[in-house]
């Protein structure tokens, strides 16, 4: 496979390192009774472009490399690292690490390993895809553009975000298999000042793909004018409503509740041990039937997506819930072992730094056959929040919560007044149970999320149609 | 203890790092060197669960070509990656636009003492060793109480770094610290009722950690009193912050007070310096020289000074929190806090714990808070919250799945009293923080 080939160039190669060093490092961690074991081959560049001011005062570049060892016995894993690809220092690596593996545990066996799947996006080097000038130059077009788009911002922030990651996994089959993976990311965000008030807009997008993503179709601008959009709508805002009220989100972005409430939950690791609100729960039913949630790893192009996941299992379109009724978890090997079922492809790492783990792609609900104005209509008193910043969930007791960034109240079949600072909780197990109406209008989210669990960041997407649950906690300050 | 070898040894690399930048052009650099080893075992149902040999290395190094800008960093020490990363430096700062407010700090306000603070503890411990403490550490949260029912685990965790940094006016420094902990995180409960909490202990010397046994029943005390939480009624009534809590609270005010937000303009405390923002019981200091201290430093990022000083007194901002870049934006002088504050202190009041609950009264008492809803910009502030339900100063049951939410300039200035029952645990040291009034939403 010509990707291996160029990957192996890029990461072995330039260090000098042979493919039977990788046996030699192989056969070490091998000497002992384990289950698994890989070696993990990262080479990672990485630049940032940020303009304020009106002004690009800031770039940056990175460079990191490294490479990780892992063993896995029974439950117990033992993991170093080093960022010098160097066979001496592998080897040490490798013989520290298995001193987790004890007498009498599983004896090795051999693992299927896959051969072919498809390539989700083009091996790309996105920082070299546009010439540095002319990166200056879009993040400066877009400043000055959007500066005309209302006579009340007074600052304006653009950032352009590419790396470049090759990775390479050496299981202990003796397969060796590779990704090279391009991500973008732009930003744009305003204040703007009206009558001694201030706020702020911000959009952003991006995907596995380079620089051009941004120039196809004015994307640049799109998330400029979304921006403003945004902060225009916050500076006639009031305060939230507090209590118990009928919910709509809005399609595409709000899917956020689905990756913090019921995502996180059905992640492998929390479950194998039982400690998630979800543990042993499959068969049940957590959802009404108008509900069937994924999480896909194989959209073409996503944030969220990877041809192979950080351990070598190509990602699949994993079915969480259909129609109401939860059917599995996202699984990485090791948990996956341990359950008695099969990898899903959701096992990530942060870095060759970072042991993987179950995490999500892209996690979103499938589309219903409600009109999404007929799912307002249908709302006599409530809250439409159609855009929300972060989210965190307690996967043990199920309590989510998450901060709307643009809402408005629904009076009487109508989206009315725009409303600031609702935070939304809930409880995982129970939220999902009260959707009555789900919406024909399927988004994804633009390709803005960053997922933190155990201190690791992975990009993800999520995404959903407009839902609408009777009843959730709005938490404003107006009672 | 500071092993100068190793201090030299980073040290002769950020030399090479800045005479390479000077070497292709840049009128001026700076760079910094760390290296950091570590190792962290986690146990899990009586037994090891990872080993992790944590080894990092990084520089990064910030070119001026007069008033243009650039940066760059890797983890590659090689001498053909050092020049490549100072060559990539230099080609974003020929790119970068001119900004009169760029460059190095004023010369006169570079530190020139550099105490030993007395950082750097190495832990004399192994793998087998971490496990046994690991290992003891659950059990005792799991055999403290019948209502254990799971576990999440316990960790143990020693860490010990050198960094170094330096800068084409001359200054060249470095130091050793250690950063030792002990944590656990146990389930109680089963089905729809498991509640999880967890503990931990930290320090830079290995002896002043808490003891396994300890941490394991605090986690293990913490997690049972959680059991049979309950929503409340959409209300107002007073809120006491945990210290814990407290120290995020102190957090977004100086996020607000931050050089950054305010040249930006993104803060809701614009233009306050020497007002009233907080009631007049208040002081807020910054003690960097702390022996021992989690956030100690005799200079900041930028090889300034830092700088001890009252930041709020008698309620009244006396000064922001400002790097040169930030400074100079807003046409002030640096406070040394490139990088961040250095064990940011509220002065105490009288009350320990169980007078800040008498003081609350009836009112609820958080213990957890969750998501990101604190808008710097505005000051609106709403969180998922979990805690205790407080009734006459005797907490009453445990409470999830409200909300508390307010705007930051009131609640600031609506503080009713500071406990003493500080948590040193952190950067920030504060105790419990009791607030007149929030609005709690829920069932």
């Amino acid at each position: 496979m010509p990707l291996t080939e160029q990957v192996k160039q890029s990461i072995l190669v330039a260090n000098s390192l042979l493919p039977q060093d990788i046996d030699r490092v192989m056969s070490t961690l091998l000497s002992a009774p384990v289950d698994a074991a890989d070696i993990y081959f990262q080479s990672s560049h990485f630049e940032s472009w940020s303009l304020e001011g009106g002004i690009v005062k800031e770039g940056s570049h990175s460079i990191e490399h490294g490479a990780g060892v892992r063993v896995v016995s029974g439950d117990k894993t033992g993991f170093a690292y080093s960022d010098r690809i160097e066979l001496p220092i592998l080897l040490e690596a490798a013989s520290n690490v298995k001193a987790i593996v004890r007498q009498g545990q599983h004896a090795q066996h051999s693992i299927q390993t896959a051969q072919n799947w498809p390539q989700l996006y083009r091996p790309l080097n996105p920082l070299s895809s546009l010439a540095d000038q002319d990166k200056i130059d879009l993040l400066k077009r877009v400043d000055a553009e959007t500066r005309k788009l209302d006579s009340r911002i007074e600052e304006v922030m653009v950032s352009l975000v590419a790396a470049y990651d090759n990775v390479l996994v050496a299981n202990q089959d003796g397969s060796l298999q590779a990704d090279v993976r391009p991500l973008v990311r732009m930003n744009v965000s305003v204040i703007m000042v009206e009558n001694g008030r201030r706020e702020q807009g911000s959009m952003g997008g991006g995907g596995r793909s380079d620089y051009s993503y941004f120039l196809e179709g004015d994307r640049a601008m799109d998330f400029a004018r979304e921006a403003v959009r945004q902060a225009q709508i916050n500076l006639q805002a009031e305060e939230a409503p507090a209590g118990n009220m009928t919910v709509v989100l809005g399609p595409g972005w709000p899917g956020i509740l689905l990756h913090e409430a019921i995502g996180h939950g059905l992640e492998g690791d929390f479950n194998r041990k039982g400690t998630s609100a979800f543990s042993g729960r499959v068969g049940e039913r957590v959802a009404s039937d108008l509900c069937t949630v994924v999480d896909d790893g194989t959209l073409p192009g996503r944030r969220g997506s990877l041809s192979i996941d950080d351990e070598g299992t190509p990602t699949e379109n994993t079915v969480l819930i259909e129609n109401g009724i939860l059917k599995g978890y996202m699984q990485d090997k090791l948990n996956a072992r341990l359950m008695g079922v099969k990898p899903t492809g959701n096992g990530r790492r942060e870095s060759y730094a970072h042991l993987p783990m179950p995490r999500m792609t892209n996690t979103y609900m499938l589309p219903g056959q409600s009109d999404p104005e007929e799912i307002i209509r249908s709302v006599k008193k409530g809250l439409y929040a159609r855009n929300f910043g972060g989210g965190q969930v307690d996967i043990t007791s199920g309590k989510f919560v998450f901060s709307a960034s643009e809402a408005y109240l629904i009076e009487n079949g109508k989206i009315t007044r725009p409303v600031k600072g609702a935070t939304l909780i809930g409880n995982g197990p129970d939220v999902l149970t009260k959707v009555s109406m789900v919406g024909n209008d399927m988004q994804l989210d633009s390709g803005v999320g960053t997922c933190g669990k155990e201190g690791q960041s992975v990009p993800v997407g999520v995404g959903q149609p407009t839902l609408k649950i009777d009843g959730m906690t709005v938490g404003g300050t107006s009672l | 203890m500071q092993n100068q070898d190793e201090i030299r040894r980073l040290k002769d690399v950020v030399q090479q790092l800045l005479d390479e930048a000077k070497q292709q052009g840049a009128t001026a650099a700076e760079a910094a060197f760390s290296v950091d080893n570590g190792l962290s075992v986690s146990a899990r149902l009586g037994d090891v669960e990872t080993i992790e040999y944590h080894c990092d290395q990084g520089i990064g190094v910030t070119v001026y070509f007069g008033q243009k800008k650039g940066s760059a960093s890797t983890n590659d020490v090689s001498a053909d990656s050092l020049k490549e990363t100072i060559k990539a430096a230099c080609s974003i700062a020929r790119y970068a636009s001119e900004d009169e407010y760029a460059g190095l700090p004023d010369p006169a306000l570079l530190a020139t003492e550099f105490p030993d603070l007395d950082l750097n503890h190495p832990w004399d411990i192994d793998a087998e060793k971490a496990i046994t403490l690991a290992i003891e550490c659950e059990n005792a949260a799991r055999h403290f109480d019948k209502a254990i029912s799971n576990s999440e685990g316990a960790s143990v965790n020693s860490h010990q770094g050198t960094r170094v940094f330096g800068n084409s006016l001359g200054f060249l420094q470095g130091y050793q610290s250690s950063r030792h902990s002990i944590s656990c995180s146990v389930l109680a409960g089963s089905g729809d009722s498991m509640q999880r909490d967890y503990w931990y202990s930290v320090a830079r010397n290995p002896v002043l950690l808490e003891s396994a046994q300890f941490v394991g029943e605090k986690a293990a005390k913490r997690t049972v009193a959680r059991l049979n939480a309950r929503s409340l009624s959409t209300r107002q009534c007073p809120v006491l912050f945990a210290p814990e809590m407290a120290a995020g609270l102190i957090g977004s005010l100086l996020g607000a007070i931050s050089g950054t937000s305010l040249y930006r303009k993104s803060s809701f405390l614009l233009d306050s310096l020497d007002t009233q923002i907080l009631p007049d019981f208040v002081r807020i200091h910054e003690q960097p020289l702390l022996i021992g201290g989690m956030g100690s430093a005799s200079y900041d990022a930028e090889g300034v000074a830092t700088n001890a000083r009252d930041i709020v007194g008698n309620g009244i901002l006396h000064s922001y929190i400002l790097s040169t870049y930030s400074a100079r934006k807003l046409g002030m002088q640096t406070t040394g806090n490139a990088g961040g504050v250095h064990n940011l202190t509220v002065e105490s009041g009288q009350n320990d714990f169980a007078g800040m609950l008498k003081l609350l009264g009836t009112g609820l008492l958080v213990t957890e808070l969750m998501g990101q809803g604190v808008n710097r910009v505005t000051g609106d502030y709403s969180r998922g919250a979990s805690g205790f339900w407080v009734e006459n100063g005797v907490i009453q049951y445990p409470v999830q799945e409200i909300t508390i939410a307010g705007n930051l300039k009131t609640m600031l200035r609506n503080i009713v009293a500071i406990g003493s029952d500080v948590d040193l645990r952190g950067n920030i040291r504060v105790g419990s923080v009791l607030l007149e009034q929030m609005a709690i939403a829920g069932e």
